[in-house]
C-alpha cells in the first residue's frame, strides 16, 4: 500500500469527502497488466501530480478515473458513485464535471477552434448561439489566445496553442475535477511554465480539483500539492506496491528511495544496458554472442589446438 | 504400456505439432467469433443511435455531400465504360449467332441488375469507406474519439451514424447513375460504332428488362451501402495506433467491404430471383 495522503495545502479541503476514490484498481490489457492495486483518494480542491517514467500507466490511470478505460479491478468513485456499476448514459452525463486536457489537445480537425470550445456548451447546454459565442470569447481571453484564432482550424495553430485551446474547451462546462494528460510535453520552457500558470489559474476556480499527469519535474514542483509517483510492473515484484511515493513536493525532494531519486534526478542508471540486453545486443550495441557464435568460436578453437599439436 | 525408445521418440514432435494446429485453431475461431461478434454489437449500436437522437443537420449535411455529391463524377464515369465494355465484349458471340440486335437487352439487363449496383457500391467503398477508415482512424490516434467521450458525446452517434445514412440513403441515387451512364455507354458505342439499329435496341431492351430488374438492383444497393459504412467506420474506430495501423484500416476496410458486397450480391440475388419466380411462375424470359 502507499503512503498515507499528505495534507493539501488548502485546509479547507480537508473535512470533505474525496472527490474521487480509487480503490484497489487493475487494469489489464489481454495478458499485459499495467496497474495493480491503485488505492488514492482525492480531495477537493486538491492539486494531484502523476509521475513516473514512460510506459508505467500514468495516461491509463487518468483515463479510468474518467471511465475511457474499464478497470479489470477494483473501483472508482467520483463524489461517491461508482464508475464501474454505470451504464453508458449516466457515465456520459457524470462527464459533463470532468474537464480533461489531452497530451494532443485532439482537437476535432475539422472544426474551427471556436466550434471545438463550444462543442461540449452545443452538447450539452441549451444556451443561445449568442451567449455560447460570448463563453467562448471568455475562455479564449482565460487561457491568452488572441481571438483571431476563433476561425482558425486546429492544423493553422502552434502546438502551444492548440494545448491552450483544449484547455478552453475543458474548461467549458466548468468541472469539477480537470485532468490533465502531459500538458507541457513537448512544448519549449517558456510555454511550458505559461502551461504551468494556467495549470495554477484553473486550480483558483472555485472547488475545482485536478489531476496532472506529468514527467515534466518542474510542472510537478510548481502546480501540486501533492505527487504519487507509479513504477512500471515489470520492474516490481508481485508483493511490491505499484505508487512507490505519496507525498507533498518537499517529501519528494527529501525522500531517500533509490527509485524515486533516480527518476527526479533524470539519472539513466543501467537502464541502457537493460534495453540493449533485451534487444540481444551488448552493451557498445554488437549482437550478443548466440549458439552459432558459439559453435563457430569451438571450431576455430579446436582448429587452433590441431594447430598447436 | 511400455514403448521402445526408438519409436517413443518422435511422438512428442507429433504431440506438440497436433496440440499446436488444435490451439491454432481454436485461437483463430475464438478470434473470428469475437471479430462478428464485435461487428454486430457495433451495428446494433449504430441502429440505437439512428433513432435514439435526431441528427444534426450541420453535422448529416457534410457527410452527405462527401458520400453522395464527391462520389457522383466517378461513379458516371465508371458507369459509362463499363456500358461500353459489355458492348465490345459481348458484340461478337452475339454476331456470330446473328442476334447483335439483341445486344441491348443483355447489356442492359446486366447492368440493372448485377453491374450498375455492383460497381457503384465498388466505387464508394473505394472512394468513401477507405476515407472513412482512414478519418476515424486517425482520430482514435490522435485522441478525438476519445475527446468525444470525455465531453459526454457518444461517438457512434456523432461519427458513425451520419456516415452510415450517407452511405445508406445516397447510394441508391449513385446506382442509378451508374445503371443510366452504363445503359448510355452501351448504347452509345453500339449505336455509333457497332452501327446497331436504335430501334432493335431499344425494343429488345425494353422486352427483356422490367421494372423488377430496375428495383432488384436498387434494393441490393442499400444493403452494400450499409455494410460498406459498418464495415469502414468499425475498421476506423478499431484502428491501431500509428500511420502503419491507419493504412491498414483504410486497407481492410476496403478489401472487407468488397467481399461483404459480393457475398451479399450472392446471397440477395438468389433470394430475389426466388421472389421472382414466386411471382412470375411462368419463368424467366428466353433470349432465344
Amino acid at each position: 500500500m502507499p503512503a498515507a495522503a499528505p495534507a493539501t495545502s488548502r485546509a479547507s479541503a480537508e473535512a470533505d469527502p474525496p472527490v474521487l476514490r480509487v480503490d484497489g484498481l487493475g487494469v489489464q490489457f489481454g495478458s499485459q497488466e499495467v496497474l495493480r492495486d491503485i488505492s488514492l483518494e482525492l480531495d477537493a480542491g486538491q492539486t494531484l501530480v502523476v509521475l513516473g517514467e514512460s510506459g508505467c500507466g500514468k495516461t491509463v490511470l487518468l483515463k479510468t478515473m474518467i471511465g475511457l478505460v474499464r478497470p479489470t479491478a477494483g473501483d472508482v468513485a467520483f463524489e461517491g458513485r461508482s464508475l464501474t456499476r454505470m451504464n453508458d448514459r449516466q457515465l456520459a452525463h457524470l462527464r459533463t464535471k470532468y474537464g480533461f486536457v489531452f497530451q494532443g489537445a485532439a482537437l476535432f480537425d475539422s472544426y474551427t477552434i471556436a466550434d471545438n470550445i463550444a462543442f461540449p456548451l452545443r452538447e450539452h447546454t441549451r444556451l443561445s448561439e449568442r451567449e455560447i459565442a460570448e463563453i467562448v470569447g471568455t475562455l479564449v481571453d482565460e487561457v491568452g489566445l488572441p481571438r483571431t484564432v476563433l476561425l482558425k482550424k486546429p492544423v493553422q495553430l502552434s502546438g502551444g496553442m492548440r494545448k491552450r485551446a483544449g484547455l478552453a474547451r475543458a474548461l467549458a462546462l466548468d468541472p469539477q475535477l480537470v485532468l490533465y494528460d502531459e500538458p507541457t510535453t513537448g512544448l519549449d520552457p517558456i510555454m511550458t511554465d505559461v502551461i504551468n500558470e494556467l495549470i495554477l489559474r484553473v486550480r483558483e476556480r472555485p472547488r475545482v480539483t485536478s489531476v496532472v499527469v506529468t514527467h515534466d519535474m518542474s510542472t510537478a514542483r510548481k502546480v501540486a500539492d501533492r505527487i504519487i509517483m507509479l513504477y512500471p510492473l515489470f520492474r516490481l515484484r508481485p508483493d511490491e506496491p505499484q505508487i512507490v511515493f505519496d507525498g507533498t513536493p518537499a517529501e519528494l525532494d527529501r525522500t531517500r528511495d533509490p527509485r524515486v531519486r533516480q527518476f527526479i534526478e533524470g539519472r539513466a542508471g543501467n537502464r541502457l544496458t537493460e534495453l540493449l540486453e533485451e534487444q540481444g545486443l551488448t552493451d557498445r550495441g554488437r549482437p550478443a554472442a548466440t549458439a552459432h557464435d558459439a559453435s563457430i568460436d569451438d571450431e576455430t578453437a579446436e582448429e587452433d589446438e590441431e594447430d598447436a599439436t | 504400456m511400455a514403448s521402445s525408445p526408438v519409436t517413443a521418440a518422435p511422438q512428442p514432435a507429433l504431440h506438440g505439432w497436433l496440440t499446436g494446429m488444435v490451439a491454432n485453431l481454436g485461437s483463430f475461431a475464438m478470434s473470428s467469433v469475437a471479430g462478428i461478434g464485435d461487428v454486430a454489437i457495433f451495428t446494433l449500436q449504430t441502429f440505437g443511435w439512428m433513432f435514439a437522437r435526431r441528427q444534426r443537420r450541420e453535422v448529416l449535411l457534410p457527410s452527405f455531400y462527401q458520400i453522395g455529391v464527391m462520389s457522383l463524377p466517378v461513379v458516371a464515369l465508371t458507369g459509362l465504360f463499363i456500358g461500353m465494355v459489355l458492348a465490345v465484349q459481348s458484340y461478337a458471340q452475339f454476331k456470330a449467332l446473328g442476334l447483335e440486335t439483341r445486344l441491348g437487352s443483355v447489356i442492359n439487363l446486366s447492368l440493372v441488375r448485377e453491374l450498375g449496383p455492383v460497381l457503384a457500391a465498388t466505387m464508394l467503398a473505394g472512394r468513401v469507406g477507405s476515407a472513412m477508415a482512414a478519418e476515424l482512424g486517425t482520430m482514435r490516434v490522435t485522441e478525438q474519439i476519445d475527446a468525444l467521450e470525455s465531453m459526454g458525446a457518444n461517438p457512434i452517434y456523432y461519427l458513425v451514424v451520419p456516415r452510415f445514412l450517407g452511405c445508406l440513403v445516397l447510394i441508391p441515387s449513385l446506382t442509378v447513375m451508374a445503371d443510366f451512364m452504363g445503359v448510355l455507354g452501351g448504347y452509345l458505342y453500339s449505336h455509333v460504332l457497332l452501327g446497331i439499329d436504335y430501334h432493335h435496341y431499344w425494343e429488345n431492351s425494353r422486352a427483356y428488362v422490367d421494372a423488377f430488374d430496375f428495383l432488384m438492383g436498387i434494393f441490393k444497393s442499400f444493403f452494400f451501402g450499409a455494410a460498406i459504412a459498418l464495415v469502414s467506420c468499425h475498421h476506423g474506430f478499431h484502428c491501431t495506433p500509428g500511420a502503419e495501423g491507419v493504412g491498414r484500416a483504410a486497407t481492410n476496410a476496403f478489401v472487407h467491404s468488397f467481399v461483404l458486397i459480393l457475398v451479399l450480391d450472392l446471397f440477395l440475388g438468389i433470394g430475389l430471383n426466388n421472389l421472382h419466380d414466386f411471382f412470375r411462375p411462368e419463368g424467366p424470359r428466353k433470349l432465344l
